[in-house]
């Protein structure tokens, strides 16, 4: 690899920018796509690759080429600077998750309980808003409190985020559900919250509770079966 | 893949201060790997090791690789496609398969 192309890769990360590096194995000719003129099939197969978040392999003019795409990180919304989420940020960092907190609680969401942390004191729904989920980002609410929780709900069920957790007991989320229905939301848009949040565990202190969150995001986002559950009645 | 990104930014420091360094990076897996494509080891002239290539079962024969294309500058293909009694010579119990394409970083 070419001092060049280590720093074009460097910068594309630093840039949150996707890229794919495409090496032909037989002597380590590289390009990094988009930013490289290469021909179609290699584009296309940089651009798919990139989609799947899959390395692939392609076999152009007989010279077999590596695909490989270099995605920004996945990214983790908490809304509701608690005990859970001062366990959650850590595991998630460490899974490769770029993480964000939000509350409006200045005494919750402050640099001493989440050092190094991106923290958000606006209002749930104006700042869930603003960081704009994509199909790359999660959106956890931890508040147990409606007028918190609500709102980041709301903002989170406008946007194709891959997963929405909502701290809170089956009773809890009942009630909840309920004013969601109220606020609009089909059936459909509501059942896409996992609720009560986490894969079940039988998790009780509050890393237990971080880390069944933290596994089924990773269940959802891998397509596992463990995070296909049934609809709740409300 | 924050992780082989992670591996990409340790061996940027090592070569800036002034270490030889390879990188070894998965291009195909069958079989049962325990690393995807594009998981990477980085090594450097001095022996340090960072990120992985496997379970850990091959990652002394790709060091070992790394050396010499560190030495040499040429890019290597190593091809771990072997059969499940052989694995054992080099440790890849799992029985898997994979292809460790290995590069300097110039």
């Amino acid at each position: 690899m070419t001092p060049e192309t280590l720093a074009a890769l460097e910068a594309a990360k630093a840039a949150k920018r996707p890229v794919a590096l495409l090496t032909r194995l037989s002597d380590g000719t590289q390009h990094l796509w988009p930013e490289a003129e290469v021909p179609a099939p290699l584009a296309e197969a940089a651009a798919k690759a990139l989609a799947d978040d899959a390395a692939a392999n392609l076999t152009l003019d007989g010279e077999a080429w590596f695909i490989h795409p270099h995605n920004p990180p996945l990214r983790l919304i908490v809304v509701g600077a608690v005990h859970i989420a001062q366990a959650l940020v850590p595991m998630a960092q460490a899974a490769g998750y770029a993480v964000t907190v939000v509350d409006p609680r200045r005494a919750w969401a402050t640099a001493e309980r989440f050092p190094g942390i991106t923290l958000i004191h606006e209002w749930t729904d104006d700042a869930v808003a603003a960081l704009a989920p994509d199909a790359r980002s999660a959106v956890v609410t931890l508040t147990h409190d409606p007028k918190l929780d609500d709102p980041a709900l709301d903002a989170a069920l406008t946007s194709d985020c891959f997963y929405i957790g909502a701290l809170g007991s089956r009773r809890t989320h009942a009630k909840r559900v309920a004013r969601l229905t109220e606020a609009g939301h089909s059936a459909e848009a509501i059942a896409r919250i996992h609720a009560p949040v986490g894969l079940n565990i039988e998790a009780v202190t509050a890393p237990e509770i971080a880390l069944s969150i933290l596994a089924e995001v990773v269940a959802t986002r891998r397509g596992a079966a463990l995070a296909r559950r049934p609809a709740l009645a409300a | 893949m924050s992780d082989s990104e992670d591996v990409l930014a340790t061996a940027a420091a090592w070569r800036a201060a002034g270490e030889a360094v390879a990188l070894a990076t998965v291009v195909e897996t069958w079989g049962s790997s325990p690393r995807p494509a594009g998981s990477r080891l980085a090594v450097s002239a001095s022996g340090r090791l960072a990120g992985s290539v496997s379970g850990g079962c091959i990652e002394g024969a790709v060091a070992d690789a790394a050396k010499q294309t560190m030495a040499s500058g040429t890019p290597q293909l190593l091809d771990f496609g072997i059969s499940d009694e052989r694995a054992w010579e080099v440790g890849l119990a799992c029985g898997g398969k994979l292809k460790v394409f290995v590069e300097k970083l110039s």
